[in-house]
């Protein structure tokens, strides 16, 4: 691709899991994230061991995995995260599952599932407005 | 989902912050899980008490519940992170007690029991046969799920609150029939001496059957204790939070012995053990009652430990529910183990109370305690309650 031939866009449509607007920079995975034990609430960084993002912080980020794992403390985790001022600006999944669900509902990060996330390259600038995501490459 | 007038009027905020935010959480669930309808719940088990998970955000998010939030069915707590009447004498910080009681008012407030107990079954929840719940704590969902025959998913702290401040949880997973099918047979041909063999024999079928629902052979007998430390064990260490036993669980009859067919015998136990226990022999902490201690295992440490005296290296605590401690206190037992120099720890246990940097070592007769403990960085030890007293009196294993 040429540079200066203009920026790629793309638009996926998922389902709705905690409705809102976010915008901002991608950070992906393919492997899925415990928030519990999985991240520190205080700084936002992964840690644990041997997660490809570990040592990344999410803080600000579209996140982009496919689900998550682990206790459902982990729930209560996205909340710290959020009064910290180190949460994701948004979630997107393959498969939402509960823990990562609840967690976004009760701190109010917009979080979309069944979207294909291998479209999602850490960096792309995603907006995320409801049931849609929108791509900038 | 299907929502009825009431249930859409509750999620347009009609009622309030609580039923909205706890409909918001139940539409999301009943959605992702494909549930048809809402449908009502007897009773509800909320986790998420301890201050050490929840910290100032969970604190937070429970006051702004609080504020209109009242509970609709009959919901009691899991443990804290102290005991609430005598926090200091098991070593819990003035900073940490004082946030743990801001945790514990937001939950008065809220109208719920403050029982602070993992066996919900024992001091007055206790759920009738194919009643549907909303349960948080794995071995009670697994008691209650197999032991008792109600109906009940694991729930996370703010989904069992919303379950109770609507009264309702979503139709799915182990509240349709047609999920709580049995998919694994596991043969056990093992001899069960002691308690600590049941918390072995729930690490191997869970290390074993995954996430599955396994139909287990071969138990003759199994009594409340035996049964409580089990479920304990089987959940945390991988299966689903159900299981039927043959002759033992109700339900049972009902089902055709899966085709899928896994053996335990006794050296799938010894192996067990040898994974749950760690090279150390200095004990520092011994814990009595994860789950939580009944009245007859209460008595027993009491009769182990009458005219004896725990090591002056060696902390040792019963956890238990605060209604089987007053109990005790009128059978004598109380009064035999703190003269031993043992400690009641009510309301809180060795899973949720912030021991992490305070021992080295710890002798259980849990197999899921045995798992928290090394999340406190702990070695562990799994043993008879003979054993587990010995090491009290002696500060060490063998």
């Amino acid at each position: 691709m040429y540079r200066g031939c203009g920026e790629r866009k793309m638009e996926l449509k998922g389902r709705i899991i905690s409705k809102g607007v976010a915008e901002g920079e991608a950070l992906t995975t393919s492997q899925p994230i415990s928030f519990y034990g999985g991240v520190d609430p205080d700084t936002g960084v992964v840690i644990e061991k041997g997660h490809e993002l570990e040592g990344k912080k999410v803080k600000g980020k579209m996140l982009v995995f496919p689900n998550g794992k682990g206790s459902t403390v982990g729930s209560y985790t996205l909340y710290r995260m959020k009064k910290n001022d180190t949460a994701p600006a948004g979630i997107i999944n393959e498969e939402c599952e509960t823990v990562v669900a609840v967690g976004a509902i009760i701190s109010e990060i917009p979080c979309i599932d069944k979207i294909d996330i291998s479209k999602i390259e850490t960096g792309d600038i995603v907006r995320l407005e409801d049931d849609t995501v929108r791509i900038r490459k | 989902m299907y929502l009825t007038k009431e249930e859409e009027r509750m999620l347009d905020g009609e009622e309030g912050y609580a039923a909205k935010k706890s409909m918001e959480i139940l539409v999301a669930l009943g959605d992702i899980y494909g549930a048809e309808k809402l449908i009502s719940v007897g009773s509800v088990q909320v986790a998420g008490v301890s201050y050490h998970n929840l910290g100032d955000a969970g604190l937070e998010f429970l006051n702004a519940l609080a504020r209109d939030g009242k509970v609709k069915v009959l919901t009691t707590l899991n443990p804290a992170g102290m005991d609430l009447e005598d926090w200091k004498k098991l070593g819990i910080s003035e900073e940490f007690a004082e946030k743990q009681n801001l945790v514990i008012d937001a939950f008065r407030k809220m109208g719920i029991i403050i029982s602070c107990t993992c066996t919900p079954y024992l001091i007055g929840s206790l759920p009738t046969y194919g009643e549907h719940i909303a349960w948080s704590e794995s071995s009670a969902v697994t008691f209650a799920n197999s032991v008792i025959g109600a109906k009940t998913n694991r729930e996370g702290g703010p989904s069992a609150l919303a379950a109770a401040f609507v009264g309702k949880t979503p139709s799915y997973g182990l509240h349709l029939e047609e999920n709580r099918v049995p998919d694994a047979h596991v043969d056990v041909r093992v001899n069960l001496k002691k308690l600590s063999d049941w918390g072995a024999l729930g690490y191997c079928i869970g290390k074993k059957v995954g996430n599955k629902i396994p139909y287990i052979t071969g138990v003759k007998d199994a009594d409340l204790d035996e049964l409580k430390s089990f479920c304990a064990s089987v959940v945390t260490y991988g299966s689903k939070p159900l299981f039927f036993m043959k002759g033992i669980t109700p339900g049972s009859e009902k089902h055709q012995l899966p085709k899928e067919k896994i053996i335990i015998k006794d050296r799938d136990i010894k192996e067990a053990y040898e994974s749950i226990n760690d090279d150390v022999d200095a004990i520092d902490f011994v814990c009595i009652g994860c789950p939580h201690c009944s009245i007859k295992e209460v008595a027993e440490v009491a009769r182990l430990l009458k005219n004896r005296r725990v090591s002056s290296k060696t902390e040792f605590w019963v956890a238990t529910s605060r209604l089987v401690k007053q109990l005790a206190d009128k059978r004598g037992y109380t009064e035999i183990i703190e003269n031993a120099g043992g400690k009641f720890a009510c309301d809180t246990c060795m899973a949720v109370a912030p021991l992490k940097g305070r021992f080295r070592s710890v002798a259980t007769t849990s197999a899921k305690g045995c798992y928290y403990s090394r999340h406190n960085d702990m070695k562990t030890k799994l043993g008879s309650l003979e054993e587990c007293i010995e090491a009290a009196v002696r500060g060490k294993w063998s």
